[in-house]
């Protein structure tokens, strides 16, 4: 368990002067990430907000080596850095124990980055993949991803007159990772930072590919005040919208259980993306979506507890 | 030592020799070869390559700028499609400054879909800011390949060294082979002044670049292009004096005293340079331009070369899909704008799709040279020589 004395008396690897949003739940990833990280890394980033708003030229947050090459290729490229660190390794041009993080939002990681990061898995490369999850294309103007929930309201998705935003529920990409068996993968949030942190440390320990989905609540495209960030990651979690578990060595296990498990309208209730369905002719959307979070919540259930 | 190679396996063995730290590629025909022959030496422990069978040429190349952005000696190989697919990461590589080198097998691009040769998939990759240089036989191609990596390192700019679909890939050649050893001390270590895996001195590498920069930046890309053909020119003079084999930028083959001649690239120089023999023994003068390095384009060399003679016929094994004819013919005729002397010039855009070029077609071609020369005016400016209802 980090101690947050300890993590705060670190030297910054991501540090403060970028360009994100007041209240943005990427930034306070990375640097949550790379704080819990323990051998030097190499950092990758997927075209997206997380690379636009921290590394604007001459300027650069990150105080680790970073590399941006395009939006659907940091788990390639970042295997590429990967096995050019064990052809060098392996011939004693690199002394050092390096870790390899590849960061890319749920548009780089669902859609257009999931072949790539398919590949990185399957072939075993020693790299942690985080997925900073805000639900929808927001560098682009909060399109619909298939990370997006039901309901949501996203500009190619819009509370309209006869449809209310998003038809679709979200693809459950952890499950698909995992079907890879990955060395590690967990789902993780900003809000319960002690939990994100052991998280990416046992994901950097284990020796082969490790994947991190990391909720990251987003003000702008969630609509919510900025300094509410922490509360809707915390609620997504008590609404098991948002399971925080992992999965290795073939064992699920739900890292933390609401004490008490909140209707989703509590989690909807706090973002303007969900307030047409408050006004919706019939209270179908919200049925569904909640009959959808807890098929995978009782599912998440037996799967952790049958082991 | 003299073997016999197709160009597939000759490209396969130059790499097996430059025993690359990173190779990450995809199967596609008719390069599959060069990725297989090169996994066996893998398993078979003969090179120390970290082998990455990506999922996919797009990733291949963006495994390959990762590798190469952390200090490692990387290459690939492709054709066709696999190019088109790295489409958009060949331009971040050159862009991003880092030294890859792709063993291409020139293979028409889709559609309708066809496996054999024609240059429409480097020739649209031409503006992505790699080195090209197209081979005329097996050995070319195994000497350019080891000659492309020193060149790409030196030049911070990636490359593509090809060869003709099955006229050259699956081709059977006497191939002489440099020793083992010699390869790697003729290439050297790569050099490295900036590598991701230098965690004591963090690079942010590939950042966000507006309008105050970003044409900076790009200025200084052109002028690595621009600077680089002293770079070919010494790395050949390298080989040639090491090895014995010397090749040009650009390929004159009787020229000095030759009337009309064809421009060429690929495969088909060598069945123009039969064809230059027999017509020559007729007591015609001909002569031929084989455009070897083809990105940078060599003006100067190639300007000289086309002033040399009345006529020529430019031989393109693509078309532009711009009315305009093929793209060798367009660079041609652009860079003799201010030239004195500007012969008269004829386009034949032919083999497209691996369709066969024959020595006594190239013949027929230099008749028609030659009836241009006597008239003295070209009647069609662009041809399609070899198709049906031409």
């Amino acid at each position: 368990m980090a101690k947050l004395k300890e993590l705060a008396a670190q030297k910054e690897r991501f540090v403060g002067g970028h360009r994100a949003c007041a209240g943005c739940g990427a930034s306070i990833i990375a640097r949550q990430v790379l704080m819990a990280a323990e051998n030097p890394v190499v950092v990758g980033a997927s075209t997206g907000c997380l690379e636009v708003f921290s590394t604007i030229y001459p300027y650069s947050a990150w105080n680790v080596p970073y590399i941006h090459n395009a939006f659907e290729n940091v788990a390639a490229t970042m295997a590429g850095v990967e096995a050019a660190y064990r052809a060098l390794k392996k011939k004693g041009k690199i002394k050092k124990d390096l870790r390899f993080i590849a960061f890319g939002g749920d548009g780089g990681t669902y859609d257009i980055g999931i072949q790539a990061l398919s590949g990185m898995i399957e072939r075993r490369h020693r790299v942690l993949y985080v997925c900073y999850n805000n639900e929808a294309y927001m560098n682009t103007g909060i399109q619909r991803s298939s990370a997006t929930p039901r309901g949501a309201h996203t500009t190619t998705s819009p509370a309209g007159k006869v449809i209310p935003g998003k038809l679709q529920f979200r693809k459950n990409l952890t499950e698909i990772v995992i079907a890879h068996e990955p060395a590690y993968a967990a789902q993780a949030t900003l809000g319960y930072w002690n939990d994100l942190v052991t998280k990416v440390r046992k994901a950097l320990d284990a020796e082969g590919p490790s994947f991190l989905n990391i909720s990251a609540p987003c003000r702008l495209g969630w609509a919510y005040a900025p300094e509410k960030t922490v509360k809707v990651s915390k609620m997504a979690v008590e609404s098991c919208i948002w399971p925080l578990y992992e999965y290795q060595d073939g064992k699920y296990r739900i890292t933390i259980k609401p004490k008490e498990k909140k209707p989703i309208t509590e989690f909807l209730k706090m973002q303007g993306r969900f307030a047409h369905l408050f006004k919706w002719k019939d209270d179908v959307p919200i049925k569904e979506f909640q009959e959808e979070v807890d098929f995978i919540w009782n599912r998440l259930l037996k799967r952790s507890e049958a082991l | 030592m003299i073997v016999a190679r197709t160009g597939n396996e000759a490209m396969a063995e130059a790499m097996r020799q430059i025993n690359p730290d990173v190779v990450a590629a995809y199967p596609i025909t008719p390069a599959t070869e060069i990725v297989q022959l090169f996994a066996k030496f893998v398993n078979d422990g003969l090179v120390d390559t970290e082998f990455v069978p990506v999922e996919s040429e797009h990733s291949a190349c963006s495994a390959c700028c990762g590798a190469s952005a952390s200090g490692a000696r990387v290459m690939t190989s492709t054709a066709s499609q696999g190019l088109a697919l790295m489409h958009e990461i060949l331009f971040i590589a050159a862009g991003l400054r880092l030294p890859i080198t792709i063993c291409l097998v020139n293979r028409s691009l889709s559609s309708p879909i066809n496996i054999h040769c024609d240059h429409s998939d480097t020739m649209a990759s031409r503006d992505a800011g790699w080195l090209q240089i197209y081979t005329e036989n097996a050995q070319e191609a195994y000497d350019t390949t080891i000659q492309l990596v020193k060149m790409a390192e030196q030049a911070l700019l990636p490359g593509i060294v090809s060869t003709d679909a099955f006229i050259i890939s699956h081709g059977m050649e006497r191939v002489e082979l440099i020793d083992d050893k010699e390869v790697p001390k003729f290439l050297g270590e790569r050099k490295v002044n900036y590598s991701l895996l230098d965690v004591d001195n963090p690079i942010t590498l590939g950042p966000l670049d507006l309008q105050d920069y970003f044409f900076e930046h790009k200025r200084s890309e052109i002028d690595a292009m621009d600077n680089v053909l002293p770079i070919i020119e010494k790395v050949q003079k390298e080989f040639g004096d090491k090895f014995g084999r010397y090749y040009p930028i650009v390929d004159e083959y009787k020229l000095d005293d030759a009337e009309v001649a064809i421009l060429v690239m690929g495969s088909t120089g060598g069945t123009a340079k039969v064809a230059v023999e027999r017509m020559r023994e007729k007591g015609k003068k001909v002569g031929l331009i084989r455009a070897r390095v083809y990105r940078p384009f060599p003006k100067d060399a190639m300007t000289k070369a086309l002033s040399k003679v009345k006529v020529i016929g430019v031989m393109d094994r693509s078309d532009t899909m711009s009315t305009l004819g093929g793209h060798l013919y367009n660079d041609a005729r652009s860079i003799l704008y201010k030239s004195d002397n500007q012969p008269l010039m004829k386009n034949y855009i032919y083999g497209l799709g691996g369709r066969d070029i024959s020595i006594e077609e190239i013949e027929a071609i230099y008749e028609q040279l030659f009836d241009i020369q006597k008239s003295g005016e070209v009647d069609k400016d662009v041809v399609y020589f070899g198709v049906r209802g031409e």
